[in-house]
Formats: structure tokens, C-alpha cells, sequence
């Protein structure tokens, strides 16, 4: 490609950039000061991470639940949809053709519903069964909308795999169970990994599917809790340095699986 | 338990009670009214209630203006990140699919505030660029993923039997990308026509699109028109995934990391 192409595609890629973080440096940059607004900047302050940290505000306790459900909720979710979806894989494996596809059928509803749809159609289970809904019911909505990723991104590990290493361990007086830890599990670990990143992830960033399955017991994630506190007009200013160190921690976790990754890409 | 292909089946009997059973339930409630008696009312009531139909025809609109929107930014920064002439570094990569690790609500109001701040009135501009704005990177990460594992020497060949770089990508790289497009189209068009919150953030609630209806109805109770509602829109996706080939999610679901 000539040059100007080049820097022409890098200035591009830049200013797209730009704006796609605008808002998060926005959100940052007045984390630094007093003021109750977003855009309200009333001189340099480091009060705001005082008062997170202290618990010194408003609506302190409601805030701090609310991270504390949102990572349970992300841990709870994660973990489960992990077991059930890698159990789901190896099994799916070793369906007949049909079968097989009858579950990657099943499988792919949950990725192609959009999130309301998910919620909607959970909550009018919920309903029509009188189950009271709260962190089952939210826990159980998530699972649902995980275990797809985690069955997609160990399914190529399993093709990679050699087939008759599982019955080698039976033959050679393993128990199924002992050959699930100790041979399946280690060679279908990075699966399962980007599976459980994924699935915590998208479990975090949940917010409709949440809200649907959620009830009435004043249940709040982070996500349920911004939405109530923008509608009802003024967003608990301390959100601001929380959302900060939260993009400063996974900025840096991010950097560092990829420059760990680039690292072992290069001793290969 | 030695056979492992029994090892599927509590998954299967998971996506039956959480993923079949619930679908069955937007069916059962949209054709039913109040009492539990079967009712073809409330389909009815979408059809000849003009607020509903308008909305409805609006949220078309604006994710058909909003997929295209982001295709146009994303297919070529996603091209661009591809290209290991353009970009080197997995990095850059990474940095722009980190925002979507932000929670989204709080990015949309800081959207919306630097809107105000500029003095651009809420509406369906802003409303489009903040959409455009949310779904980009689920644009660009199935598109990059396409053209990442792409064989290259596809476009080598048609390079040195005398095709022009322009030719090259309009009879090679982009029919080839199209998979990536799909996935990208699948991830960004449904998602904008039920988004809720979002909408009413970006536009101070002066535009409602047709999730907003959907949230407000169930909300306030009125269980059969909401799942009625949900019921128009499986059936759109339906026959968008019929149409775009069976729903192939698999490039999207590749570990974002």
C-alpha cells in the first residue's frame, strides 16, 4: 500500500478511536471534582474517590450492594454456565449427527434473542410458575445467556483433541470422573478460560435481561442502579471515580494477558 | 455415565425449561387476554393502534440506519486492523473492543451530557450516533475476526493474474468478508430495534423505540400486550436469521480477548 493510504488508515483508525473513548475520558476527567453534575467542573478534587472509599455518601450502602451483587451475580454466572457448558461440549461431541444438531439449533437462541426478549420471556416463565424472582431467578437468566459462549469456545479445543485419549485413561483403570480432571479438563482449559472470561463479562455488562428477572425485592445491579438513579434525575455522583477505576483495572488487565500473549506468540 | 454423549443432556434439559419453555410462554401469554382465555386481541390491538405501528416503524428505520451506519465506520477500521501492513500491534485491537467492557448505561448518559454540553439538541440524531456509538465494536470484531483468518493468498493470486487493489477487493476480500458482515448485522440490528434504555437516555425520552413499548407494557403489568409484542419481534428475528443462513453466531462468540 502506498504511503499516503497508510496514514491516511492510521489517522482513521485514531479519530474513530477518539471518539469511542470520548465519553469514558469525559467520565474520568470529571471524576476529579466536587460537582453533582457530569459536566460541572468546579475546581480540581479528590473528593469524590474519598467519599467511595469511606462510604461517606448519599446512598452509600444501595451504591456498594450494588457492586457486590453485580460481581456475585458475574462470579455465580460464570462458574455454572463454565461446568454446565464444557459438559455440554464434550457431550454434544460425541452426539449423533442429528442430535447434534438439534442442540447447536437450541444452543444458538439464546446468542441470536436479544437481550429484552431473554428477560421478557424468563420473567413470563417466572410468572406463570409463581416463582419469586431475586438472585435465583437473575443468576439462573444469566446462566442462560452464558452457557452458549462457554459451549462455542470449547468446542474447537475438543476437535483439536486426540478422541481416544478419554477411553486411554479408562483403560488404563481411571475412574470417568478422573478422567474428566486429569485429561479432558487440562487440554480443553484455554476454552474454558475465554469461555468464563466471556460469559463474567457479559454477565457485568447485563442490564435488560437483569431488570426482567430481577422482582421486587430491591435487587440492584450496577446497571439496574444507574438506570433507577438517571431516571429519577440526578446520578449518584460518586459513580463517576467508580466507573474510572473500574476501566483503569480491566485497561490494565487487558494489556497485560496481551502482552503476555504476544510474548509466548514470539517463543513459538 | 460412561457413555459421554449423555453428558449433553443437562444442558439439554437447561435449554428446554430456560430457553424453550420461556419462548412457548410469550406465545401462550400473547394469545391469551387477562383471564387466561385465548384471545387474538392483543395482536389485533398491535395492528390497529397507530402509536404502536409507528414506533414499531421507526425502530426499523433507525437500526437499518444505524447497522448501515456502523458497516460504513466499521468495515474499514476493522480492514485497516486486519491488514498487518496498516497494524502490527494485537493491541490496537484490544483497545477498541475495551469499551465494551464499560457498563453501557453509564457510557450512553455521558454521551448524552457531552451532547448537551455541546449545545446539540436530544433527538434522533444523537440518538443514531449514540446507537452507532454503543454497537461499533460488535460491528468491527466479527468483520476483523473474518478477515484475520481469511486465506490471504486468495487476494495474492487475483493480484498477480493482473486484478487492480480495487478489483481485488470487490471480487475477492469482500465477498469473502461477508460472513463477518452477517454476524456483525445479526449483533447490531435486533439489539437496536429492543434496546430500552439507551433510547430514552439519548433522546430524553422524546423518542421511544419499540423495546421502551415492550419494557412499559410488561412493567405496568400488561403481560399480554408486552409478550404480544415480544411475539412481532421473534418473529422478525426469525426471519432475519432464516434469511442470513441459519444463524451462524460462531465468529462473534470466538473469545474477545
Amino acid at each position: 500500500m502506498m504511503k499516503g493510504g497508510r496514514i491516511f488508515a492510521k489517522i482513521y483508525l485514531w479519530v474513530l478511536m477518539a471518539v469511542l473513548y470520548a465519553p469514558i475520558v469525559f467520565i474520568a476527567v470529571f471524576s476529579f471534582t466536587e460537582a453533582k453534575s457530569l459536566g460541572n467542573w468546579t475546581g480540581f478534587s479528590l473528593r469524590l474517590y474519598q467519599n467511595l472509599f469511606t462510604g461517606s455518601m448519599q446512598n452509600s450502602a444501595g451504591l456498594l450492594s450494588a457492586v457486590k451483587n453485580t460481581v456475585l451475580i458475574a462470579l455465580a454466572a460464570a462458574t455454572a454456565a463454565t461446568i454446565l457448558g464444557t459438559l455440554a461440549a464434550i457431550g454434544i461431541s460425541k452426539l449423533k449427527p442429528r442430535n447434534r444438531a438439534v442442540m447447536s439449533f437450541l444452543n444458538n437462541i439464546p446468542m441470536i434473542n436479544p437481550d429484552i426478549i431473554t428477560g421478557v420471556s424468563l420473567f413470563l416463565l417466572f410468572v406463570f410458575l409463581h416463582i419469586s424472582q431475586g438472585y435465583t431467578t437473575v443468576i439462573l437468566a444469566h446462566i442462560t445467556f452464558c452457557t452458549p459462549y462457554v459451549v462455542l469456545n470449547v468446542m474447537p479445543k475438543l476437535s483439536q483433541l486426540n478422541p481416544n485419549i478419554y477411553e486411554a485413561a479408562l483403560d488404563l483403570g481411571a475412574t470417568p470422573m478422573q478422567a474428566l480432571r486429569k485429561v479432558l479438563v487440562p487440554a480443553l482449559r484455554p476454552g474454558m478460560i475465554s469461555g468464563f472470561i466471556l460469559s463474567f463479562t457479559m454477565s457485568l455488562d447485563d442490564f435488560a435481561v437483569t431488570f426482567f428477572t430481577r422482582g421486587t425485592i430491591g435487587l440492584d445491579t450496577l446497571s439496574t442502579f444507574i438506570y433507577t438513579d438517571a431516571r429519577k434525575g440526578g446520578l449518584t455522583p460518586e459513580l463517576k471515580p467508580l466507573m474510572t477505576i473500574i476501566f483503569l483495572i480491566i485497561l490494565v488487565v487487558l494489556l497485560l494477558i496481551n502482552i503476555r500473549n504476544s510474548k509466548n506468540d514470539n517463543k513459538r | 455415565m460412561n457413555k459421554r454423549s449423555t453428558w449433553a443432556l443437562p444442558y439439554f434439559i437447561f435449554l428446554l425449561l430456560f430457553v424453550v419453555l420461556p419462548l412457548i410462554m410469550v406465545v401462550v401469554y400473547a394469545f391469551q387476554d387477562n383471564s387466561g382465555h385465548f384471545t387474538l386481541s392483543n395482536i389485533a390491538k398491535f395492528f390497529s393502534d397507530g402509536d404502536s405501528l409507528g414506533t414499531f416503524a421507526l425502530s426499523i428505520e433507525v437500526a437499518v440506519e444505524n447497522t448501515l451506519l456502523c458497516i460504513l465506520l466499521g468495515y474499514p477500521a476493522a480492514y485497516i486492523l486486519a491488514d498487518k501492513n496498516l497494524n502490527r500491534s494485537a493491541v490496537t485491537v484490544v483497545l477498541f473492543i475495551l469499551p465494551m467492557w464499560i457498563n453501557a448505561l453509564m457510557r450512553t448518559l455521558a454521551t448524552a451530557e457531552l451532547f448537551n454540553m455541546a449545545g446539540i439538541q436530544l433527538g434522533k440524531g444523537t440518538l443514531l450516533f449514540g446507537m452507532c456509538y454503543d454497537f461499533l465494536p460488535f460491528m468491527i470484531y466479527p468483520i476483523y475476526n473474518q478477515l484475520n483468518k481469511m486465506d490471504k493468498s486468495y487476494a495474492e493470486a487475483a493480484q498477480d493474474l493482473g486484478a487492480t487493489p480495487a478489483e481485488v477487493f470487490r471480487k475477492v476480500t469482500l465477498p469473502l468478508s461477508m460472513p463477518g458482515v452477517w454476524s456483525g448485522v445479526m449483533m447490531v440490528f435486533m439489539p437496536t430495534v429492543s434496546t430500552f434504555a439507551i433510547s430514552e437516555f439519548l433522546t430524553n425520552n422524546k423518542i421511544k423505540l419499540f423495546g421502551t413499548i415492550i419494557q412499559e407494557n410488561i412493567n405496568n403489568s400488561m403481560w399480554n400486550y408486552g409478550a404480544a409484542l415480544s411475539l412481532i419481534m421473534l418473529i422478525i428475528i426469525a426471519i432475519t436469521t432464516v434469511l442470513q443462513g441459519g444463524g451462524n453466531t460462531e465468529d462473534a462468540a470466538g473469545g474477545a480477548i
